[in-house]
């Protein structure tokens, strides 16, 4: 499966066009974490613990993206979107969009 | 009397791991900087039509928060208005690292560019006591290597 956020491929052909697919994913992290990054916000800097989680977040909502363009038969996912939403303490949603296409030249 | 004494320490706690932190940062952005500077990152839709790439997305991102001096030096500057230089630092160092992390990837992809970067910015602050600024920028674009 390619992905990319650019609106062709270069070299290829799109055959066909199959519409929008789309992954959400909604994490939190556990109290321990979460206990951690106020004492890492003291002094500043990095809270590595959110960056992971938003990072397998990411990579869940990219996971179901491509499982659904799969269904529809799509080889590639072109003009791919990221779109981050704090919709409650404690939780962050993650959306990833594309357009599902059919490649020429491509398995 | 006591809270003044706690708030006090944590100001200078903050003042003095916060700063510090920053120049650290700040310096191993810029040693960074030099050596990605052979893989560009460009905001262009179009790629090159000189013959043919593989296209693959690449990101970064990273986590920031401000130290409790800054924030209580932000909260001043609340009331009279201006520029917020403590918060302008973190956006720089911020987008600064999530585009290296972006240029790690695409590098260890052997990616010529990367195209058509986009940043997102946002705030996560929600989910920390008193609102504490926690920002999250994530960067991405598409890697490209001759084929």
């Amino acid at each position: 499966m390619f992905i990319s956020n650019l609106e062709f491929m270069t070299g290829k052909n799109v055959t066909k066009h199959l519409g929008l697919v789309q992954g959400s994913s909604v994490r939190a992290k556990h109290a321990g974490r979460d206990i951690m990054a106020g004492i890492k916000n003291l002094f500043g800097g990095e809270l590595t613990a959110y960056t992971e989680l938003l990072t397998e977040s990411r990579e869940e909502a990219t996971e179901r993206m491509i499982e659904q363009a799969k269904a529809v038969g799509a080889n590639a996912i072109l003009n791919v979107r990221f779109s981050t939403s704090s919709i409650t303490a404690g939780a962050a949603e993650i959306y990833v969009y594309g357009t599902a296409v059919i490649l020429d030249g491509l398995d | 009397m006591y809270e003044l004494i706690i708030t006090l320490i944590l100001i200078s706690l903050g003042y003095f791991f916060g700063h510090r932190a920053e120049k650290k940062h700040y310096k191993s952005i810029i040693a960074r900087e030099k050596v990605m500077n052979s893989l560009p990152a460009i905001a262009s839709r179009m790629p090159p039509q000189d013959g043919a790439y593989d296209q693959m997305l690449v990101s970064g991102n990273v986590v920031i928060a401000n130290d409790y001096f800054k924030m209580f030096v932000a909260g001043l500057r609340n009331l009279f208005g201006g520029q917020m230089r403590s918060y302008e630092t973190l956006l720089d160092r911020a987008r600064r690292e999530a585009i290296l992390r972006m240029k790690d990837e695409a590098k260890a992809l052997g990616a010529q560019a990367v195209f058509n970067v986009k940043y997102e910015t946002s705030n996560i602050s929600g989910q920390t006591k008193k609102r504490m600024p926690v920002i999250e920028v994530h960067a991405y674009g598409t890697a490209l290597t001759k084929i």
